[in-house]
Formats: C-alpha cells, structure tokens, sequence
C-alpha cells in the first residue's frame, strides 16, 4: 500500500518525462464499455494488439458515472500515464481540464478536437467512407430505393447519413434514400429490435440495401436483412461475417488502428500533437471485401468502386462534411 | 443487569448490538464473500481490501470523492428513511433527484449573471420544490386512491427521465455538439468547494469534487433528526407510519401526513441535484443520478432510518464508490462490473438480510446473561 503510494508521489514530482521506447499507455473507455462489439471494442482490439506485439502493459478504466471521467484521467496522469487514450467525444471536457495539468504528458481523443499542444485529436472522415458504401448500394439495388438506419440522432450520425446519401446519388440520382434515427439517447445504440423493426419497415417501401450506423442496434438491422432475403451494409468494425451472403458490405472506421499508432507512435517517438483527420487516403475509413461478401460484388462494381476510391483521393469527387456546416441539400 | 434481563425476559438484542454490532457484522460478511470472490479470479483478498480502504481514505482527494459519494447517499438514505417512517416505501428517489436536478439547472440558466447569494437560495428551492413536486403526485395517489407507491414512484422514474431525454435533446442542447447537455452555467454561480473552502481559511486540500452541499446534507441530517423525533408533526408522521387505524382514531389524519412525508421526501432527494449540477458538472445533462436514488434505499436499510446510522450508510457505500474506482485501477482483473458485485454483496448481507444473524446473536448473549445470572 505505502509502495503504491510512493510510487504515484514519485511520478507525480517526476511528471512523467516522456522518453521514446519507455512508456506507460493508459485507455479510458466510454460509458458503453470495452466489449460493445463497436467503437470501443474496436479501440480495445487496437491496444490489445499492441499489448501482444511490444509486451507493453497498458491500463484501462471503464467509467460508470459522469465524474469519474477526470477524475480516471487524473489518476491515469498522476501516475505517469504516457500516452493516455481517451474513447469518444464525451471524455473531451475531462482531458482539457487534466491535460491542462500535466503539460508533459501526451494525450490522445478519438472523435473529437481537444486543442492543447500535449494533445492529439484523432477524427474521422466517416462521410468518405460512407459515400463509398453507399455508392455500392446503388450500384446493388434493384429497386432504385435505400435505407439508412442510424443509432442515435446526433451530428456525427446525420454525418454518416449525409455522406450515404451522396455516394447513392452519384450512382443514381434518381434513387430515393429512407432515412430513420433509432433515438435521441445513447440507448439507441443498443436497440437491435427497434433497429430491426426499422429496417422492416424500410423494407416494405421497398428498399432492397440497408445501411446501419447505429452500434449495437445494427446487429438487429443486419437480422432483419438477413431474414428477408436482402442486402445490408454494416458498420465500424467488419461486420461481412455475421450473415455471408447478405452484408453487402461494411463501412470500415479503424479505430483500432488509430488506437494503435497513438501507442506505437508513442514508443518510437513520432509522436505529434495536433489535429489528425483520418479519410479514405489515410486508410482511415474505407469498406470491406472478404470471402464473405465477394459473391455479391461483381468485377464491374469493384472496378467501379476502386475508380471512385481513387477520384475521392485525388480530389476529383468532393463529398460534403454535414458537420462543416449543419446542412445535407441533397 | 438491565440489558441482561432484557435479553432474558424480552428476547430483545441489547440497543448497541442491533444498532452497531449486527450491521458490523454484516458487513464483514459481505467482505468475506467478496473476498471469496476476488480469490476465484486470482487476485489476493488482503491486497485488495488494502486497496480499497487506501482508495477510499489514504490520501486528500480519495478522501474528497469519498465524501462526495457520502453527500449523494446522505440525500436519497434521509429521503427514504422519511418515509419509511410513515410506512411508504419510497423507491421513485432516483426520479425525484434527476427533476430536481433539473430544477437547479432551470434556475441557474435563468440567472446565472445574478450574484452567487441570490442563486444559492432559489437554487435550493428549486432542488426541494422540484424533487417534492414529483413526490406530490404518487403521494396524492397513495393517501386519496390507494394506488400503492411502490407501482406509482417507480413507474415515475421512468417518466422523468424520459423527460429529461425530451429537454436535453429538443430544448436545452447546446447547438453543434454531440450530447445532450446544456451549456456550461457561468462561474459565479458554481458551488464552493471544499477544497476552495478550506483554502480561504490557508489550509490546503487536494482538489476534489466535494462541495458545499456536503455541508448542507450534514445539517439535513439533524433537521430530520429533530423533525421526526422532536416535533409533533414527526410524531404524527411515525403514528401514522405504525399503525394507521390507531393514528386515524386518536385524530391524526393519515392523508395529511401520508402527502406530507413523501414532500419531504421528495424534496430530501431532490437536493442531490444541489450536489450534482450546481456542485461539480455545472451544466444540465442526462443520468447524473446514475443509480444513487436506488442505493439511498440500501442506505436507509442500513442505518436503521436513523441520522446517524444514515451517515455511517453513506459513508460505507462513499468509501465503496470512490475505493472501488480505485481499485479497477490497481488490479486489470478487476473490471467494474466486479465492483459492482462486491457492492452488491454489502447491499444484500447489510439491507436484504439484515436479521439473518441475528437469532444467533440472541442465542450468543442469552447464554452470556444465563452465565452471569447463574454464576
């Protein structure tokens, strides 16, 4: 007990003097956990993998309540954290405020901007990826109609939407898009039935493609699909597996290598504060094609589908960010 | 010799037992199977219970969110001990926390360009008016309708916090941002805390979410302690809670005194909101009251719906939050679910079993007092 407690004094006067190859990775997960089977389990997997390449243990909290989102923080940086991990928007008032504290230690946020210089905000260009996927559903669709489920109704969300919508009238300007929320609270991440029930519906108008942003609740989306002998589009984390045959494919967000490359950077001392926009170049979003779904693609979709690949790249296709400025007109 | 015949004739504990030592019992039962527990996933009990405790008391911020943790249980336990002493069994705490909560923050966003002494008080108001008025409803149902109040509390956690949802997310929500909270309440208005306080005073305290408010559960806990054994209100209030028909035939209205325990109830467990919103997250959000208006009842259990058992209570489960916290920290194994079990385990021997040893304890110190009457 008196060894822990001089060790946490020790690092508190050291302040942790960041040193490549030495380091002392921490992850806080948000309120849903590190076994989510979405975003922080995707974060989760990433450190886990670095844990079993380098040998480095990293410590982890998982938060149950509002305040013990600093005060995780805190302990984490009193006790030399280096690089300290912070899952999801939530944690970004909390990491000010402790990084603010412990200007020589290096903190990392996945989807959110936290403007410090000890500070490394990791976002996504999740309308790129989703333009793609939702390219792939026009090209898919036979009826010229596509749904759109989202988990709960926040700009980050009507985002994913926005991009969708983008990429399936760049194939077909005349198809229709349905578009349904889950909720307006974080349960709306783990509705699969509501999700399901959402996706039937959509169904009955015809739609013939669906694509869940929801977390937990498109596993329910992806069911409904299943049973009704239609195509789906998972999210996140490679979600083809589930129902071979059906997921037409998934939008890829890797967090897990972003968690990654924070740690891994960290130790080889690369390193570097500031704002990091991972899209499709970056090899930040992009969709997945695997044994599971190749029977659903053809030669001419993927041609066409590495062809806008390489326009969004090189700038020839621009897809409009919903959170640049509050608007989707299309 | 008194307590011995007592325990001879009456079959009835000593009062210090059944206050102190069944419940200490209890809780080092509940430690040992936890013990158990830790054992079972190969972590080594001692290390952990030394965690716990250094996590809770070792040092000046575990001892801040300790007390901070205590304040919230202080809340709901003295919520729920008024009106276990009226024979209600209040468990709709958690939504009368969350409303008054959101009464607190409707306040301060009105007026939060006011000096900090013109909000305090209508902050406090607005906690108590709002935690009560939410009390008011199911309490009218109960003494006019007989709808009983556990069915009509719980049934109403559910509704205020799907209002909370329709006010966070349609009206409160700060433009351009990702979860539902409303904006930040300007500085003046915050709570003191404890650490500021101390520092006015040129003592220095580690910085800690613990405020003002903890003062304020402090003098709760003697208000209720002379409301209900010192005054006749009080007194009417335990008659009703005992026996309803004799209340009714000395003249004591049990309708009035069935609405007016579960205000104060209400109210009780509306200052957490005080604690929450004015005292650390300074802005309106979703799920403050993050199971705290439930374990107030375990709280209540505990301490015998007496002050001071309250405050032994809450200081019990403060320690188990914030030295639970702690220790998923320390040990990787340790996840917070767990903790949650652990705790769990103290609310089952302390609340759900509270008597189960207590025959044997009577048999203990009736052998005792059969000795020294013989000898």
């Amino acid at each position: 007990m008196k060894k822990i407690f001089l060790a946490a004094a020790a690092l508190l006067l050291a302040g942790g003097a960041a040193q490549a190859g030495e380091i002392k990775p921490a992850v806080l997960f948000d309120m849903g956990g590190k076994f989510d089977k979405s975003f922080n389990e995707g974060v989760f997997n990433g450190v886990e993998k670095f844990r079993k390449e380098t040998g480095i243990k990293y410590r982890e909290f998982e938060i149950t309540n509002e305040s013990q989102r600093e005060q995780a923080l805190m302990n984490f940086a009193r006790r030399g954290g280096d690089p300290i991990l912070g899952v999801g928007f939530g944690q970004a008032p909390a990491m000010e405020k402790v990084a603010k504290k412990f200007p020589k230690q290096r903190f990392a946020i996945i989807d959110m901007v936290v403007d410090l210089p000890n500070v490394q905000s990791i976002v996504f260009k999740e309308h790129e990826g989703s333009f793609l996927v939702g390219a792939l559903a026009a090209m898919a669709s036979k009826t010229g109609k596509v749904g759109f489920v989202g988990g709960m109704d926040i700009p980050l969300i009507r985002k994913f939407a926005c991009g969708y919508v983008q990429g399936v009238k760049y194939i077909n300007p005349k198809a229709e898009v349905f578009q349904n929320m889950t909720g307006t609270t974080p349960a709306a991440w783990n509705d699969p039935v509501k999700g399901g029930e959402l996706a039937k519906s959509q169904f009955d108008r015809g739609a013939d493609v669906v694509y869940a942003a929801a977390g937990g609740t498109g596993l329910g989306v992806l069911q409904a699909a299943a049973d009704a002998g239609k195509l789906s589009i998972g999210v996140d984390s490679n979600q083809n597996y589930l129902h071979p045959g059906s997921v037409l494919t998934s939008m890829l967000k890797r967090v897990d290598i972003a968690a990654y490359n924070v740690f891994k950077s960290a130790m080889d001392g690369t390193w570097k504060p500031g704002i990091q926009v991972l899209g499709l170049k970056e090899g930040g979003v992009g969709w997945a094609l695997d044994q599971y779904n190749k029977s659903l693609i053809t030669p001419e979709m993927k041609a066409r589908m590495d062809q806008i690949e390489a326009d969004i790249i090189a700038g020839k296709i621009k897809v409009h960010d919903y959170m640049s400025d509050n608007k989707c007109d299309f | 010799m008194s307590t011995a015949s007592s325990v001879l004739k009456e079959g009835r504990l000593p009062r210090w037992a059944e206050i102190a030592l069944l419940p200490a019992i209890n809780v080092i039962v509940a430690l040992l199977v936890g013990g158990l527990v830790v054992v079972l996933i190969g972590e080594n009990p001692l290390e952990v219970v030394k965690v716990l405790l250094w996590g809770a008391f070792g040092f000046q911020e575990a001892i801040g969110y300790t007390l901070y943790y205590t304040t919230n249980f202080i809340f709901t336990g003295l919520a729920v001990a008024v009106a276990f002493h009226c024979g209600l069994f209040n468990i709709g705490g958690e939504g009368q926390a969350y409303l008054g909560g959101l009464g607190v923050g409707l306040v301060v966003l009105a007026f939060d360009g006011q000096p900090f002494y013109v909000i305090l008080p209508l902050a406090m108001i607005a906690a108590g008016l709002f935690g009560a008025a939410w009390a008011f409803i199911p309490a009218y149902l109960q003494a006019k309708r007989g709808s009983h109040i556990v069915i009509t509390t719980i049934m109403f956690n559910f509704i205020a916090s799907t209002l909370m949802v329709y006010l966070l997310v349609n009206i409160f929500i700060k433009p351009g941002q990702m979860s539902p909270e409303s904006r930040e309440f300007a500085e003046n208005a915050w709570l003191p805390f404890i650490h500021e306080m101390l520092g006015w005073f040129g003592i220095s305290f580690e910085p800690s979410p613990l405020n003002m408010s903890f003062l304020w559960a402090l003098a709760l806990l003697v208000l209720v302690w002379l409301f209900i054994w010192h005054t006749r209100w009080g007194y009417e209030l335990r008659t009703v809670g005992q026996n309803e028909n004799a209340a009714r035939y000395a003249g004591i209205s049990p309708v009035r005194n069935i609405i007016i325990s579960m205000l104060i109830s209400g109210a009780l467990a509306g200052f957490l909101g005080l604690n929450e919103i004015l005292g650390v997250q300074h802005r309106l959000l979703l799920n403050f009251t993050a199971g705290y208006g439930f374990v107030g009842i375990a709280v209540a259990l505990m301490g015998r719906s007496h002050p001071v058992g309250i405050l032994l209570a809450a200081l019990l489960f403060g320690a188990l939050y914030q030295g639970g916290a702690e220790l998923s920290f320390e040990f990787p194994r340790i996840t917070r679910d767990l903790v949650v079990v652990i705790q769990g385990l103290v609310i089952l021997f302390a609340g759900a079993l509270e008597y189960l040893f207590k025959p044997q304890l009577l048999a203990i110190f009736r052998r005792i007092a059969l000795m020294r009457a013989g000898g």
